[in-house]
């Protein structure tokens, strides 16, 4: 295992010499996608499940960096059993005719030391909105790895119809976390 | 014959009818409420249920203490049996004025939701999420609601006695303004 480990290291960081290490092989199983929302002044936390995302970042050149994410939303936990069952249906993300949310990246910006925003495009129900997602950046042995979180106003996606768009039961504002882990390129 | 009645003190009567109203509003609240379909509204009693209830704990605390360092007043002539019925009654009444919302709370985080007290005081999770022991929590708290309502209708049928079949003082005791 030591060995293995050292060995991948010396060869990222060779390969770090030789020409710039892209992180791109994102790891689903050590990826994931949390938000927050708030109920009656509740947060209550939820996450999804299911998702998949390319990533291609090389610290060396961030603002050439970029994203897509691209989001099952029926594989939503939304904190509860009635929780789950209202959010796939019409009112919410009616998941029947749009089964999935999108992000794709347009920029990367670098904001010093190892912060940077990611500028884009969110595409729910149908509904495109620029988003910017502050992130950090942090590389461990042969991984890196992408810390961030932004606020998503649900009803510019028309996230919660009709009796739902009450924001004073649930807020307008959700918090999106999300922690990814790309590996670096295997070349 | 005209010493006039011994009667519960200020603080001990306002508490008395403070937490009755309170529980008068959670208890049908609380039975409306759980078969609704998931709704804003919905959201919305829940919260309100959970902050009366809050309330009614809070309040317990000074109720107790106040009971404990100010004896009632000594019980007007009644058979002995139903003096200890009535006692009994009410030591019980405030056994579950107590586990009654806790168990509630409880019930609330161990269901992943945090009972923020009129949506701006976050209280402590009593419990951490578990869906196994929310259910049974849900089940404690119905069952202990079950036996307030017994409780209490056993105490308003005691005292409706006293005042229609006795015709004593008894109910004059707790009542605001009396004499
Ligand atoms: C004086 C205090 C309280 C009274 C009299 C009361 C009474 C009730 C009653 C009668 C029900 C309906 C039970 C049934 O028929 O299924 C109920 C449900 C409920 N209560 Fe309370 N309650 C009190 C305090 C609290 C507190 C403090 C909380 C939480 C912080 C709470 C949370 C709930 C919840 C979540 C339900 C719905 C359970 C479900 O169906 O999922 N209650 N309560």
């Amino acid at each position: 295992m030591k060995i293995r480990t050292l060995a991948l290291t010396a060869a990222v960081l060779m390969a770090g010499t030789a020409h710039a290490v892209e992180f791109n092989q994102v790891d689903a199983g050590k990826s994931s996608l949390a938000f927050s929302s708030k109920q009656m002044g509740v947060p209550v936390p939820g996450s999804f499940k299911r998702f998949t995302s390319q990533i291609a970042f090389d610290p060396a050149k961030p603002t050439a960096a970029s994203t897509t994410l691209e989001i099952d939303l029926a594989s939503i936990d939304a904190g509860s059993k009635d929780a789950n069952d209202e959010v796939v249906g019409k009112q919410w993300f009616n998941v029947k005719a749009f089964p999935t949310a999108k992000f794709v990246s347009t920029g990367v910006k670098a904001l010093g030391g190892n912060r940077y925003e990611a500028l884009g495009k969110m595409t729910i129900k149908g509904q495109t909105r620029d988003v910017v997602a502050p992130f950090t950046f942090k590389q461990e042995g042969a991984s890196g790895v992408f810390d961030g979180a932004f606020v998503l106003k649900r009803m510019d996606y028309n996230i919660g119809e009709g009796p739902w768009a009450d924001v004073s039961a649930v807020a307008n504002e959700i918090e999106i976390k999300f922690h990814m882990v790309a590996n670096a390129a295997k070349k | 014959m005209n010493f006039p009645t011994p009667r519960y003190t200020g603080p001990a009567i306002a508490a008395h009818w403070l937490i009755a109203a309170l529980i008068l509003v959670a208890f049908p609240l609380g039975v409306y409420m759980h078969d609704l379909p998931l709704s804003p509204n919905k959201l919305k009693l829940y919260s309100y249920h959970k902050w009366i209830g809050i309330t009614v704990l809070l309040l317990f605390v000074p109720r107790i203490l106040w009971r404990i360092t100010h004896r009632p007043p000594a019980p007007l002539p009644m058979p002995a049996w139903q003096h200890k019925i009535a006692e009994g009654t009410h030591h019980l009444l405030y056994l579950l004025m107590f586990l009654v919302p806790l168990s509630g709370w409880l019930m609330s985080s161990a269901k992943g939701f945090q009972v923020v007290y009129f949506g701006v005081l976050p209280l402590p999770d009593l419990v951490g999420k578990s869906d196994d022991l929310g259910d049974l929590l849900k089940a404690v708290h119905e069952t202990l609601n079950f036996g307030l309502l017994v409780l209490v209708g056993l105490h308003v049928a005691g005292a409706l006695k006293h005042v229609i079949i006795d015709r004593d003082g008894t109910l004059r005791r707790m009542l605001p303004f009396g004499k």
